[in-house]
């Protein structure tokens, strides 16, 4: 058979395909989800119309993205037994719990207060219409940790025993699975992420309106809170993937070589800026390197020893027997770069945002704005930035609106792909764990299907996005300044039209 | 009893609740060309089961998700052996969530007309779908000694699974006119309550005949119960429909729902998925269950959080309790 057509590429491809897709949504759903319910306690605490009408229009893109999201997912809960049955008959003892509580606790809660949302506002009194988006907030967030946690287990084995006699895991300890260091900071990683890319696609669509002077009161304030959530979000992950990463050095040394393109262990270790190598010699042909920073990142040690390839290729060959446990070498240690390369790009255009947009006792008298006028852009003390370096800011801002999208991405592919030949580590090789009675055929037709409707789905979403980022915050009505008091609605709004509807 | 018999209750109940629920609004999704007029009528539809049909999704994925947790190889057998049926049932999944949000997001008629036509068709498959996946695994599919589906895709199709095919579509248009009637004012709730009554005639027809074929080929005396059940909650919606009595037609088509998925059930019992190839190589509650720690985790996980979530649901129902008519579609609305 056609290696590149083998049940296990087409398996491979279709979960890559799927899941970077699915992953699109999932943090912007995360993000948007708390920052809309931000604002509408703002609105609830304040009664400040520009609050409610950012709430309207962060949620309605909000909704447009979650549909997308909540699809795509189902996906995901049922593509493990369809593709990789093996994998579901070895590791589902362990593996299927964290899944049955995320649909159980999070995917109820989630779907359930959505819906109350969405059509909640003229249902619903004021404080409990609110109370329903942190609900939907809180499912998103559990069920990010609970999958999290599943993945975390693929990652590093905890909590397990082997049964021979039926061939398969076990579980022996469902809190540590919960609970390891790599499930903590794998959630810490990834929930602050989410809120640098919900931050930077706030900070994006906020620059479009105020560089053209629209809606600037709602802008205004969308702007600020994207920066600040940028500001926190990017800081956050960094420190996590700090830490994310001195656990995977210590875990899967083999992902972290990799990511370096450290051929041979090194004491010091030098970090690679740029390297370009032949993988079947094992080493590089260029390489431009900071010396001691990978010890550092390793360690927090500049002079401490760290395994490369080589070594630890040769360390698990002795340990599991002959093979090649190297993943694919390119991918890593390019996935590596480009995750923290566009998610830095991001946080840095936020803090500088941050700084530039400055207001109040940081700002001279001259340079203050009305509330409904665009902020100046002031770097230094004295003077605002010229009209083309100001709208040269809004221009960039609008253009890396999806870079920590791209930066997730890579991010999960690095952290699959530098576990390969594992797709358990340790445990579990990726070859042994497809179905082994589903044909190429299926696969294939799966995978194509799969592939085109999401490539249709994804410009239809797109255009409806755009679309909606263009109108702006919509006018508000009556019916939503004078929210109902009882809960299914007041009877004097019984012959109305419905505030939402399909 | 045991821990893996709890969870064969457990998962069946998961199911029941899906079908229960979400087979209204695929019900609904049907009803919308079989018995809308116009566009306002669509859309009154539509919005019946708008604040709910995603909670109720979500009983499919947690049947899904324990299934994995309490039967890894139950999950495995099914979904990789069930392949091409199961991808089709994802993507109307897929293209009906996303019919239901993008439908009012844009003015244009044709953009609306097309979701609509997905709307009907991603409603009406899964509906015949689910039941034809259901005739199988009661009936048995050719499983060999490692548990693999080793049939093909036309296996799947046989009259006794095609039939269990039309049970569900007709039942589930049954039960989504009798909510419509429940939950509509005007004309549109008049017409729910005769086209009711014709659709369920043929459920009742084809019902019948599927729940005997399944008592004679592998029933017992508990399924019995469960079939006389079925029928008598299917008669009584009927009548109750009849009578205009809605709350109770819709109490009946439930339970007999419920009773219909519960005899299947019950006839399955100690298998989860027999093999029509050789008995012992079928899977059963023991061979195909998780290990005790497992088993006894998910059990709290359910004992504590199914309450909950049925509470909240049912608040949701609630909530939402006023009947909808045209005039509260406002024209404007996008």
């Amino acid at each position: 058979m056609d290696l590149a057509l083998a049940p296990e590429t087409l398996a491979r491809w279709q979960f890559g395909i799927t899941t970077v897709y699915h992953f699109l949504f999932v943090p912007l759903t995360i993000s948007l989800a708390a920052l809309t319910a931000g604002l509408q306690t703002a609105w609830v605490r304040t009664e400040k119309e520009k609050y409610l009408r950012a709430t309207k229009f962060w949620g309605k893109l909000f909704l447009i993205n979650i549909a997308m999201g909540v699809v795509t997912g189902i996906v995901q809960e049922f593509q493990f037994g369809m593709n990789w049955s093996d994998y579901s008959r070895f590791v589902g003892d362990v593996f299927g719990a964290p899944l049955a509580f995320e649909a159980l606790i999070a995917f109820f809660f989630e779907s359930t207060f959505i819906g109350l949302w969405i059509f909640g506002w003229d249902r619903l009194p004021k404080k409990i219409h609110l109370a329903c988006i942190w609900m939907v907030s809180i499912g998103t967030v559990l069920s990010a940790y609970f999958i999290l946690a599943a993945n975390s287990w693929m990652q590093h084995p905890v909590g397990y025993r082997i049964n021979e006699a039926k061939g398969r895991a076990e579980l022996t300890d469902f809190w540590h699975v919960l609970t390891q260091n790599t499930a903590l900071a794998q959630a810490f990683h990834t929930l602050s992420a989410a809120f640098l890319t919900g931050g930077a696609f706030m900070v994006g669509i906020s620059a479009f309106h105020l560089l053209r002077k629209k809606h600037i009161r709602e802008m205004k304030t969308s702007l600020r809170l994207g920066l600040v959530t940028i500001a926190i979000g990017g800081l956050l992950t960094a420190v996590s993937g700090d830490v994310l990463g001195k656990i995977m050095f210590e875990q899967q040394p083999m992902k972290m070589a990799a990511a370096e393109a450290l051929w041979d262990g090194e004491a010091p270790a030098p970090f690679s800026v740029f390297a370009y190598g032949d993988v079947d010699q094992g080493h590089n042909k260029v390489a431009i390197e900071i010396p001691g920073l990978l010890s550092f990142l390793a360690n927090d040690d500049f002079s401490s020893y760290v395994p490369g390839i080589n070594d630890v290729n040769k360390a698990e060959q002795e340990q599991f027997g002959p093979g090649d446990y190297r993943p694919n070498i390119p991918v890593a240690y390019w996935g590596f770069r480009w995750m923290i390369g566009f998610g830095m790009t991001s946080f840095a255009l936020g803090l500088a945002g941050l700084w530039l947009t400055r207001k109040k006792f940081l700002l001279p008298q001259h340079l203050r704005v009305g509330d409904d006028e665009v902020p100046h852009l002031v770097l230094f003390r004295k003077k605002a930035l010229s009209p083309k370096f100001t709208r040269l800011y809004w221009l960039a801002a609008i253009w890396t609106l999806g870079f920590p999208l791209i930066a997730n991405s890579w991010g999960w592919i690095f952290t699959e792909m530098g576990r390969q030949p594992w797709v358990v580590y340790g445990v579990l090789q990726t070859r042994d764990a497809v179905s082994p009675g589903v044909s190429q055929a299926e696969v294939l037709t799966s995978m194509i299907v799969f592939t085109a409707l999401y490539a249709i789905l994804a410009v239809i979403e797109v255009k409806l996005l755009v679309k909606y980022v263009k109108a702006g915050p919509p006018e508000l009505s009556e019916a939503d300044l004078n929210p109902p008091t009882k809960i299914g609605g007041d009877s004097r709004d019984a012959d109305k039209p419905m505030a939402f509807s399909y | 009893m045991e821990l893996h018999d709890v969870w064969f209750v457990l998962i069946a109940v998961l199911w029941i609740g899906y079908f229960f629920l979400e087979g209204f609004d695929f019900g609904v999704g049907v009803l919308t060309k079989l018995l809308a007029r116009d566009r306002p009528e669509k859309r009154v539809l539509i919005n019946t089961i708008g604040p709910v049909w995603d909670g109720n999704e979500v009983w499919l994925l947690t049947a899904g998700g324990a299934t994995f947790a309490a039967f890894p190889e139950w999950y495995a057998t099914l979904f990789s052996g069930f392949y091409l049926p199961l991808l089709f049932i994802l993507v109307c999944l897929i293209v009906r969530g996303v019919a239901f949000e993008y439908r009012a997001k844009r003015p244009e008629e044709n953009w609306q007309r097309n979701w609509e036509t997905a709307i009907f068709w991603t409603s009406l498959l899964p509906a015949f779908l689910w039941g034809v996946a259901f005739g199988n695994i009661v009936r048995g599919v050719k499983i060999d000694q490692n548990f693999e589906y080793v049939g093909g895709f036309w296996d799947l199709l046989n009259p006794y699974a095609l039939l269990g095919g039309l049970v569900t579509l007709t039942l589930f248009t049954f039960h989504g006119a009798v909510f419509t009637a429940l939950k509509t004012v005007g004309e549109i709730r008049e017409r729910a309550r005769k086209l009711a009554l014709q659709v369920g005639l043929v459920a009742a027809v084809c019902a019948l005949v599927f729940l005997l074929w399944t008592q004679v080929d592998n029933g017992d005396g508990q399924s019995l119960v469960a079939l006389v059940v079925a029928v008598a909650a299917l008669v009584a919606a009927l009548v109750a429909n009849q009578a205009g009595r809605e709350g109770w037609a819709f109490a009946f088509s439930g339970a007999t729902i419920v009773a219909a998925v519960a005899m299947l059930f019950l006839t399955l019992f100690p298998n989860v998925m027999p093999s029509s190839l050789n008995e012992s190589w079928s899977l059963t509650v023991t061979n195909a269950s998780s290990s005790p720690y497992t088993l006894k985790i998910m059990t709290w996980c359910a004992v504590i959080a199914t309450p909950v979530v049925m509470l909240y649901q049912g608040w949701t129902y609630w909530v939402f309790r006023k009947r909808i008519g045209t005039h509260h579609i406002a024209d404007a609305a996008h």
